[in-house]
């Protein structure tokens, strides 16, 4: 019998070799416990993630943009539904996983928590959200657990319409009337610092972080991708001439990257346990849907088992 | 009556059944039943859009006065929707909304059918690419009715509860006026008469199949075609058309 | 596991993108039926004309090889390499073989 150390090696030498791991394989209980947590939780923030955008499917200015809207908030279901699918290969179900999330036990991306008050917020989580969520999504894509990966390149694929509707939003209100440019801006304004804080704590700060890295769950940390994204989105910005809200944002020459000013994160943190703008609707809104949909799913089961007694006999 | 004038009237009321019901839909989306419960609510919210955008589209092309397909949606007043009242109620629980696309459904089918044969080759177009996604629409809101009504009890009480309010909204899809008659002539439009044998047929074998009962054909609500509507409509509009009439002439 | 029995089982999904190539793997998704399996797979699987025919199968049904046994079960065909064409050589100026 080999003993457990001796199979954390040959598990170890597996992913440095980048060789992916697959369900059946033996894997240490952190790593099964850490992929578990992460797959929920970005289950979760997919579907959650369906709320903010959703409050404007019914107020869409024309029906391209409702219908786009819809196409695209649908596709968050999809990702939701991939992701789950995932975390059940790891030997959870997706009833235990939604419970989680239901019961106020698992986290989800913060961002959710933010309202979408105007069109233009349509627009931002779009372009920053989405965008945001694409760096770390295409990191993922060779993350070393093969269902999870798998599951990224079909949700990679997907999503890139995600961030371009959303940045051709903010580019047609920049052009627009100044009530709809001022929109824009306003947007940005709000999204931009909630935006960078979803690439999470920095490194020196993240309690996951190394022995994600060394499983081979991340690939780059956290403040890279930040730095990438934010290097990107500024030249977006100045393309359609609106001014990220960073004082301290400014080129640096000798590092090719933009320095930019501190990010706030007592907002984060008090998001995270519970208090940002909409954290009790969203939780609130995915527990009627639940309880709402019960009888449907159980009326489901019960005529399906009605129909194959019928067909047995 | 013109022919012109009525071909008009005939697409805004195709056009709007679909609007109105996509946007009923629509609300469900990210708060469904089940997870892929949700995404196929979708998939029928967005054939209906695209359904009503190819009829609004050729409205503004038949009225000849440069009105776009959202200039049609988003700047008519209520008394100027030619919807029926069936497609504006209010989504209710999920018992109402299956079985108000069932009712839609069955009714939509075979009127999409007959008009592939239209003498108006865009209508005879629209039809043909509609009736594959009603075709599928319809199987699904049946197997469902029948899930429900011969499901739990809860559920079949709820379907049941859900058809026999609907029912009197039924009426309305069969109702004709100049506006057919004239078609009808032209050979644009079909004669009601076979499309309300189908419904019939269709409803009483699903229902059949679903041990619900057909309720039965007492007074019908009317007005929608002659944009007299509920007052939901108005709220849904007001909802609708927010950023239209806030922001007048932008561009979105 | 305290599984609530309203729960819809567990569906793998298996898609064929083009006529005359495989069903492939793609997920899985919950249905309380297969043909409502079918049906959710249409709507999860394939909105953007991924494919063209559909398979499902409840997951519960699908027996899979344990990767320890991965070498007695793979290993052994390593060395027969003359199961490969590549394996015999050809008189020079043979054609169509």
């Amino acid at each position: 019998m080999t003993d457990v150390k001796n199979l954390e090696e040959l598990f170890q030498a597996k992913v440095d070799g980048e060789l992916k791991i697959e369900p059946k394989d033996w894997m240490p209980d952190g790593y099964r416990k850490n992929l578990v947590r992460q797959i929920s939780q970005h289950a979760h923030s997919e579907v959650v993630g369906m709320l903010p955008e959703g409050n404007w499917i019914t107020r869409a200015p024309n029906l391209r943009r409702k219908a786009i809207l819809l196409a695209k908030i649908q596709d968050e279901a999809g990702h939701g539904l991939y992701l789950y699918s995932a975390v059940e290969t790891l030997g959870t179900t997706r009833e235990k996983t939604v419970d989680d999330l239901l019961g106020g036990k698992a986290k989800y991306s913060s961002i959710f928590n933010y309202p979408t008050l105007t069109w233009a917020d349509i627009g931002a989580v779009g372009w920053l959200v989405d965008g945001a969520a694409i760096m770390n999504q295409v990191m993922l894509c060779r993350t070393s657990y093969g269902p999870y990966a798998r599951a990224m390149v079909r949700i990679c694929k997907e999503e890139s319409f995600h961030q371009r509707q959303g940045y051709e939003i903010m580019s047609v209100l920049s052009k627009g009337t100044p009530e709809q440019r001022e929109m824009a801006q306003d947007a940005l304004n709000r999204w931009w610092w909630p935006s960078l804080m979803m690439f999470g704590p920095s490194d020196a700060n993240s309690p996951h972080s190394a022995q994600s890295m060394k499983w081979k769950i991340k690939r780059q940390s956290n403040d890279e991708l930040r730095q990438t994204f934010i290097d990107r989105t500024v030249q977006q910005a100045e393309v359609i001439g609106l001014k990220v809200p960073d004082p301290k944002l400014k080129w640096n020459e000798s590092t090719q990257h933009y320095d930019s000013g501190e990010i706030d994160w007592t907002e984060f943190n008090n998001v995270v346990a519970g208090n940002g703008p909409c954290n009790k609707e969203r939780l609130a809104a995915r527990n009627k849907a639940h309880d709402d949909g019960a009888w449907v799913r159980e009326a489901a089961m019960a005529y399906a088992a009605k129909k194959a007694k019928r067909k047995a006999a | 009556m013109t022919q012109q004038e009525a071909l008009f009237a005939y697409c805004l009321r195709r056009g709007d059944d679909n609007l109105i019901l996509s946007h009923r839909l629509s609300e469900w989306c990210g708060h469904g039943p089940q997870l892929e419960e949700d995404i196929a609510l979708t998939n029928r919210a967005l054939d209906l859009i695209g359904q009503a955008r190819n009829y609004l589209q050729y409205a503004g092309t038949v009225e000849g006065k440069q009105r776009s397909e959202d200039d049609l949606a988003y700047l008519r007043a209520e008394r100027q929707f030619m919807n029926v009242k069936l497609v504006e109620m209010p989504n209710g629980d999920y018992a109402h909304t299956i079985a108000r696309c069932f009712l839609y459904d069955a009714w939509h089918l075979p009127l999409q059918q007959a008009l592939m044969n239209s003498a108006d080759e865009q209508l005879a177009a629209i039809a043909a690419k509609a009736v594959k996604e009603i075709t599928y629409q319809l199987k699904t809101s049946g197997d469902w009715m029948i899930r429900f009504g011969d499901g739990t009890e809860e559920s079949h009480r709820r379907a049941q509860a859900a058809l026999d309010e609907l029912w009197t909204y039924t009426g309305e899809l069969f109702e004709t006026d100049e506006v057919d008659a004239v078609l009808v002539k032209a050979g644009i439009v079909p004669e009601m008469g076979p499309i309300k044998a189908a419904f019939d047929a269709k409803v009483d074998a699903v229902l059949n199949e679903a041990t619900l009962k057909r309720p039965a054909d007492g007074f019908m609500m009317t007005g929608g075609r002659q944009g007299k509507h509920t007052e939901h409509l108005g709220f849904m509009l007001a909802e609708m058309q927010y950023l239209q009439r806030a922001y007048p002439g932008a561009t979105w | 596991m305290s599984e609530n029995p309203n729960n819809w089982p567990l569906w793998e999904v298996f898609i064929q993108s083009k006529r005359g190539l495989d069903h492939k793997h793609v997920g899985s998704l919950h249905a309380a039926d297969a043909q409502m399996a079918i049906e959710n797979a249409r709507d999860v699987y394939t909105r953007r004309q991924e494919g063209q025919s559909i398979w499902v199968v409840p997951a519960v049904a699908i027996s899979a090889s344990q990767p320890d046994d991965a070498a007695m079960l793979f290993d052994p065909a390593d060395d027969k390499t003359y199961r490969h064409p590549t394996f015999y050589q050809m008189p020079e100026g043979a054609k169509f073989i």
